[in-house]
């Protein structure tokens, strides 16, 4: 066999072995929102007008900066009450709540939160006139917190 | 508790305005043991309150969620000249605050 034709081999074997693996990454179970009922008591809620920004992967669960935004004209009439922080694995899964009102302008949160390890974080916009609205992104951790001495 | 307050100096009425803190804090998240093996006690933030003059304009309760040094960003609306003050209790009862004046024009 020349040496052009064995790497050939090589690469299609290579191809061959990691398929599979990429198709088991893909197939995380998307974000189950009976998650949120510790903040929606039961009302519905939709997957929209909130715009949540974390890293897909964080180096450090001690430390991962969060931004909230909620679409809101944030008037007296229509602005958002509350947004929550829920997170699916930390002891304290309820993580905070910001108290918003119309005189915040804008309904938009920049802060840095501790995750104990690769999970989903949702952000959920209780508006004025009751309903509830939520983003969800996961995030993967390579060290968690909590565990460590930091 | 040392803490670091950031509002801009200057703004026109009606301008939406960022405000950011950091503030000191280890968070202790009461999960952790001292090099003896006791549990070290749950000391986190519980809640900060930002206030614009006399009226309260953001309120955040916080766990042991969030970070060590937590930092928050948040907006407002700047309405007149006065004062931004921002007032946080922890778990053991100590009470700090930090504020900063804004110069509203218009």
């Amino acid at each position: 066999m020349k040496r052009r034709e064995f790497i050939a081999t090589l690469g299609a074997a290579g191809a061959a072995i990691a398929l599979p693996a990429s198709q088991a990454i893909a197939q995380v179970p998307d974000f189950d929102p009976r998650m949120l009922e510790i903040v929606t008591r039961g009302a519905t809620i939709t997957r929209a007008r909130v715009a949540l920004e974390l890293p897909v992967l964080a180096d450090n669960g001690n430390a991962i900066t969060m931004k909230v935004a909620v679409a809101s004209p944030m008037s007296v009439a229509d602005h958002v009450r509350r947004i929550h922080l829920v997170s699916e694995r930390n002891p304290v899964r309820l993580m905070a709540a910001f108290h918003l009102g119309p005189r915040s302008g804008r309904a938009e949160i920049v802060s840095r939160l501790r995750l104990a390890g690769s999970q989903w974080v949702a952000a959920v916009a209780e508006m004025s006139d009751g309903t509830f609205f939520y983003a969800a992104e996961r995030v993967a951790v390579t060290v968690s917190a909590c565990i460590d001495e930091s | 508790m040392a803490a670091r307050i950031q509002v801009p100096a200057n703004a026109r009425r009606g301008d939406v305005i960022e405000i950011r803190i950091l503030v000191q804090h280890a968070m202790e998240t009461g999960y952790r043991v001292d090099d003896t093996g006791r549990p070290i006690q749950r000391n986190v933030i519980r809640t900060l309150t930002c206030r614009y003059d006399a009226d309260e304009i953001f309120r955040a309760d916080l766990s042991s969620g969030i970070s060590a040094n937590p930092y928050l960003q948040f907006n407002t609306v700047a309405q007149a000249s006065g004062t931004i003050t921002c007032t946080w209790v922890d778990d053991a009862g100590v009470e700090d605050s930090a504020s900063q004046a804004i110069e509203v024009a218009g």
